[in-house]
């Protein structure tokens, strides 16, 4: 009988290639690399300089996300470097064999809206990217996690990396959510909870009867934002919701593989008596629609408050960090919440880019208009995503508020691509940071779900659906 | 990569907590595919104020970072490491690093030395002191030093080796490519590949 273990500790034996002796990492298979034109064209290079070619291209995809416009994409992109990163990608994409879903494809947009839809993300796997966001695909059983570019390059020419194992900390979430309550204002107050370095050196696994009644997208949302706690990645073990997500996706096994892979995947939980480093719990009854009021992910508050004094924070680093937060999001302790102004609202992102989200943002638009001085901008995480909500006629609710619908990609979410704030504009936003300057230089965001997005956007200062009836 | 054994250059106070990697260096600065250059995208946004500390002489010249708990926090960008080394800095001192950030730094050979927060702020006091103060940071012995003032730090064990003997990770791994093949026998027929599917 083997010993109790966690989630976590189960997917990173499975994928053990070498134990390190000592102080030495072990060495960790990589079931799937995701690229984009971002973090990959230094690692390319070095494989050209050390004369070493992709080792595994079958395990590898790429998309372009974070440079490209969401308007006019039959168009060259405008802005020469970026246009040069995403030409760069597309050659060494040819080069090394790596098969890659350029922009105006039906397969484009941003790499954790692609690889689930797929079904490329699958229980047990071990998924890395260049990028942080990457524990997204934790929703699904799996070990996934943001890597850098040197990693980029280890990864592409060893299909392994070098790790020391994490810690584990389980995130109890018991209740129910109330209508209105969803699972981004879920990981706003888990991260105000832990704080922005709360989970360093954790994997997160969220657990609990709140999680368990989640969709797919809704634990992709949560998991998402495990690293703005700081953790390494975020986890969910996988359930019949998750089996029903991927059966008949295009790269799902099929047949007796279904069967085999079910099988397996059904052990991949958490064993009764294994123990975690840490743990927390959150009440879901108590939960109410969340948005953050500072420049970290972790200064963030329920709606129903007010922006927070400064002198009554007892913490000095803390204290400061807040006092040069509200000086650079021009806000006034006291001030509540609600009555904040925004000029943009932002929906989209890995965050929250997909249908689901889609789908509850126009239910709140439905037969509203967008307030005057406000302008919306809705962006789909992927073409797919595109096509359904046009399938499903969510775009004409879109622009019959007053919304502008666009392509896909990272858009808003960062400050790389035309789709910015101006310094001094202020955003309600469905994206994971609200770092000095992420939306653009200067401007200032204000993270929230997507119904408090659509609610926003209707009534021009920060809201939930709950407000406009 | 260049080995590290011990450095002495003039430190540089940033009295700031939660230094994320879009302060490092703003996204607009990633767009390069160079690996070099990336020193005018640091603290981009914080260096149009003239009263940023990498404004004031003698600072600019620094090379050791002092910076408050939660440094590298945020995006995976490698680029923040390369803004910083291309830079001149070859260590950053906190008393958290962001896990991301800590291992892009080991890759790169920029020491990240986590020291407690209590000796961060004595070290603070005596840069904004004595501005121009160097700072030695020893790799072989795991201890920084300011005028009369040493402590200690901690690294990674493995990491440390790593680079006190300036070894390239790809290598060592490849030193194991039939553990790899070995692994690569038994991995389950049902995992995924990317190669295009015909539609079903």
């Amino acid at each position: 009988m083997s010993r109790s273990r966690t989630l976590a500790e189960k997917v990173w034996e499975a994928h053990v290639v070498r134990h390190g002796s000592g102080a030495e990492p072990d060495l960790l298979y990589i079931d799937l690399h995701l690229l984009h034109e971002v973090t990959s064209p230094q690692a390319f290079d070095g494989l050209r300089l050390a004369g070493r070619p992709i080792r595994r291209p079958d395990l590898t995809i790429a998309t372009e996300d974070h440079n490209v416009p969401t308007v006019d994409i039959e168009l060259p992109i405008a802005d020469p470097v970026s246009r040069t990163q995403v030409e760069t990608l597309r050659k060494n994409c040819a080069e090394f064999g790596v098969r890659l879903h350029p922009m105006g494809d039906a397969e484009q947009g941003i790499v954790h809206v692609v690889g689930p839809q797929l079904g490329l993300t699958q229980p047990g796997m071990t998924v890395v990217c260049g990028d942080s966001h990457t524990s997204t695909h934790g929703a699904f059983g799996a070990l996934a996690f943001g890597i850098g570019t040197s990693e980029v390059e280890h990864v592409m020419a060893t299909q392994t990396l070098p790790l020391k194992p994490f810690k584990t900390m389980a995130i109890n979430v018991d209740g129910a959510l109330r209508p209105g309550v969803t699972a981004k204002d879920v990981i706003l107050a888990v991260i105000a909870k832990i704080g922005t370095g709360g989970g360093q050196g954790y994997v997160l696994e969220y657990r609990g009867s709140a999680i368990e009644a989640l969709s797919m997208e809704a634990r992709m949302t949560i998991c998402n934002m495990s690293i703005e706690a700081g953790a390494r990645a975020g986890m969910i073990a996988p359930d019949q919701t998750t089996f029903d997500y991927i059966k008949g996706r295009p790269h799902a096994p099929s047949g007796a593989d279904w069967d085999a892979a079910v099988e397996y995947w059904r052990t991949l939980r958490t064993d009764d008596d294994a123990e975690f480093d840490a743990e927390v719990h959150l009440n879901a009854d108590e939960l109410t629609p969340f948005v953050t009021w500072g420049t970290n992910p972790g200064q963030g508050l329920p709606l129903g408050e007010r922006v927070p004094d400064p002198e009554a924070i007892v913490d000095e680093n803390e204290r400061v960090a807040a006092e040069k937060a509200l000086a650079y999001m021009g806000l006034e302790p006291g001030t509540p919440l609600r009555d904040i102004h925004v000029d943009t609202v932002f929906l989209g992102s890995c965050t929250n880019g997909r249908i689901e989200d889609l789908r509850a943002a126009a239910e709140v638009l439905r037969g509203k208009k967008v307030a005057d001085g406000v302008r919306m901008l809705v962006v789909p995480g992927s073409m797919r995503v595109r096509a359904q909500a046009e399938a499903e006629g969510l775009h004409e609710v879109f622009l019959a508020a007053g919304a502008e619908w666009r392509q896909a990609g990272c858009s808003m979410c960062l400050g790389m691509n035309p789709d910015q704030l101006k310094p001094g504009e202020r955003s309600a936003s469905t994206s994971n940071r609200n770092f000095e300057g992420r939306q653009g230089k200067g401007g200032r965001t204000h993270l929230v779900s997507p119904l408090v997005a659509a609610a926003t956007a209707v009534r021009g200062t920060l809201s939930s659906p709950a407000d406009l009836v | 990569m260049e080995a590290f054994t011990t450095h002495t250059g003039v430190g540089v106070p940033l009295r700031r907590s939660n230094v994320d990697t879009d302060q490092i260096i703003p996204a607009v600065y990633l767009k390069r595919v160079t690996r070099s250059g990336f020193e005018d995208g640091l603290f981009a946004a914080w260096r149009g104020d003239e009263h940023f500390v990498l404004n004031q002489e003698p600072f600019r010249a620094g090379s050791v970072l002092v910076a408050g708990p939660d440094f590298g926090t945020g995006s995976s960008r490698e680029h923040a490491v390369w803004a910083l080394m291309d830079y001149g800095f070859r260590v950053v001192i906190s008393s958290r690093f962001a896990d991301i950030f800590r291992g892009n730094a080991g890759k790169q050979g920029l020491v990240a030395a986590q020291c407690e927060q209590s000796d961060v702020e004595l070290l603070w006091k005596l840069l904004e002191n004595e501005p121009g103060t160097e700072v030695t940071v020893d790799l072989t012995n795991n201890t920084v030093a300011a005028k009369d003032f040493t402590a200690p730090f901690t690294i990674d064990e493995y990491t440390r080796w790593r680079l006190l003997e300036g070894l390239d990770d790809i290598a060592l791994t490849l030193r194991h490519a039939e553990d790899i093949t070995e692994f690569e026998r038994r991995r389950p027929g049902w995992l995924p590949t990317t190669e295009p599917v015909p539609a079903r």
